[in-house]
């Protein structure tokens, strides 16, 4: 199946000559929910912009469902909801007259039973009457994402939507975000929460300084870049790894008192039982030991901090 | 062309206008009555009259003009200026509209409103200075056509301008002084030649003297050159939203 979105050599300077995108393309699969995750500044939401027509690129191309973003605007945003960063709201209008502007804006007839369906999936049905201004801030994030399901979006962009937000609606949003994948609907979220992403997300994609360093599954990015540890506690402490070790990927923690062991997930061979072996004919001897495996999280710090080269794998 | 789109913001913005019932419309009819009393009534009961009409008759018209310019670019100025301003305008950006919708929902609801504005006015003065109306129909025409030209620019302004100075600017300093000389107390044949010629320059002499002619049978310039000088504001005003909407100037970066 062609992919929902496609994103060729999109790049973007804005007027202050900051350079947000450099030659990005990416295709988005027809309901998958993807996650860009990204350090503040790193161009997520240019990218997201540009897509849903806030934005242009200085060059590149963007497909929406076969329709180009520019030659053929309309029929490629009829089909975009978005959930902005920032919580722009109609402060004096009351939740459901935004709703109606909404879903009319995007070219549709009115429908109150979606509009209703909407709120009370999103526990807003009670606050429906209200101005948006007397509700709470995780509230106000709520009408955003009624907002921008008023017209049955099949593609929903979701910029930052945790940012700020309590348990309760995480989950909340989590829970409603998987169901409208389960309807068809493909989601776009950014985020800089690595267990967003981790809980959340089909595919994972690292956007850092405009370029997109690596957009993989999630499990496949997890077992490529993933490594594991193997963390020694020592009997004795050690002042530096000894010589005849030093072709070991070891190194010293904990004042001496541990050795620690990297090694790759993906080899056959992970080399511990020669290890152990090694370090008891150098009388190394140790008390404890446990593995762990590297988080979303650690993957993602290298990456972004420049540590590629299992990303270029 | 996205009808649903602009019946949406239409209904939002009258929506707005309804809420905002006292400073929208109360306030603009109530300022323009006490122009009736002081100068309709009270002044002009010792003018005498200017082309055979009293001068409580012979100021409605342009006191009515008045209130129409201010009012459309107020209403049209804010109504887009404030989605910039809470930044709510994403959604515009985003929606499958191009600016023919837009225009259309914003500019026709501020139009709306003003000549709602207008006809309350007129029934106000009413009760202040007899008056009669010889074209009807041209009377509305103008009216609705002022109504149009003017919330355009007012879209306009409301388009350029990035803070709440921006906004207040034009209306206060340069169409309040141009709506003054244009001939809303006077006849422009009562200047001296030399101010009657320069006079010539300001577009609202046309509205003026067009929309009182509708009522009087008398005007400063010829009729058609009113109509005419109206319309090709409208244009103007419709090539700058063009513009502005084509190369996403102070709207997409």
């Amino acid at each position: 199946m062609p992919p929902i979105i496609s994103v060729r050599n999109l790049d973007k300077v804005y007027a202050s000559g900051f350079h947000a995108l450099r030659d990005v393309s990416l295709d988005i699969r027809r309901g998958e929910i993807l996650a860009l995750l990204g350090p503040n500044g790193a161009g997520k939401t240019t990218l997201i912009s540009i897509i849903c027509g806030i934005v242009r690129a200085s060059s590149g191309t963007v497909t929406v469902d076969g329709h180009d973003i520019v030659r053929d605007y309309r029929a490629a945003r009829a089909k975009i909801g978005l959930v902005p960063q920032e919580l722009s709201t109609d402060t004096f209008e009351k939740v459901w007259a935004t709703l109606r502007f909404s879903r009319g804006l995007f070219g549709k007839a009115p429908d109150p039973a979606h509009l209703e369906k909407v709120l009370r999936e999103l526990s807003l049905w009670d606050k429906r009457d209200s101005k948006i201004m007397t509700l709470s801030g995780g509230m106000k994030r709520r009408v955003l994402i009624a907002k921008a399901l008023a017209h049955e979006p099949s593609i929903l962009f979701l910029d930052e939507p945790t940012a700020g937000v309590d348990v309760e609606l995480r989950h909340d949003m989590w829970r409603m975000v998987r169901r409208l994948r389960d309807e068809g609907a493909t989601i776009i979220l950014t985020t800089h929460y690595i267990e967003e992403a981790e809980e959340m997300a089909d595919r994972i994609g690292v956007i850092a300084k405009g370029e997109l360093v690596v957009v993989e599954d999630k499990a496949t990015l997890m077992r490529k870049l993933g490594r594991k540890q193997l963390t020694l506690s020592l009997r004795e402490p050690l002042e530096r790894v000894p010589d005849v070790l030093a072709d070991q990927p070891l190194e010293l923690a904990q004042d001496g008192h541990a050795l620690v062991y990297t090694f790759d997930t993906q080899t056959e061979e992970t080399g511990i039982a020669a290890l152990l072996k090694r370090l008891a004919e150098q009388g190394i001897d140790f008390k404890d030991l446990h593995s762990s495996e590297s988080s979303l999280e650690d993957i993602f710090v290298g990456l972004v901090h420049g540590k590629p080269q299992q990303a270029a794998a | 062309m996205n009808l649903h789109a602009v019946k949406a913001i239409y209904r939002f913005e009258m929506a707005r206008t309804f809420r905002t019932i006292t400073q929208s419309i109360a306030s603009p009819v109530l300022s323009t009555s006490l122009y009736f009393v002081v100068f309709g009534s009270a002044i002009g009961s010792r003018m005498g009259d200017i082309g055979g009409v009293s001068y409580g008759a012979f100021i409605i018209p342009g006191l009515i003009m008045l209130s129409l310019l201010n009012e459309s670019i107020s209403n049209a100025s804010f109504g887009i200026y404030m989605p910039k301003w809470a930044g709510t305008i994403f959604e515009l950006l985003s929606a499958p509209v191009s600016f023919i919708e837009v225009v259309l929902g914003y500019v026709g609801a501020a139009a709306t409103k003003s000549v709602m504005l207008g006809v309350l006015i007129l029934v106000t003065a009413r009760f202040f200075v007899p008056y009669q109306i010889e074209h009807p129909v041209w009377m509305l025409g103008f009216l609705v056509l002022t109504a149009l030209t003017f919330s355009l620019f007012g879209f306009i302004i409301g388009l350029w301008a990035d803070d709440f100075q921006k906004l207040q600017v034009i209306p206060l300093m340069v169409v309040t002084p141009l709506t003054f000389l244009g001939g809303a107390f006077y006849s422009i044949d009562m200047l001296p030649p030399f101010w009657q010629r320069v006079t010539l320059f300001n577009p609202v002499v046309y509205l003026i003297s067009g929309f009182r002619w509708s009522f009087y049978g008398i005007a400063d310039v010829d009729v058609a050159t009113s109509a005419f000088a109206t319309l090709g504001f409208l244009a103007l005003c419709l090539v700058a939203v063009w513009w502005i909407f084509r190369t996403g100037y102070k709207l997409r970066s």
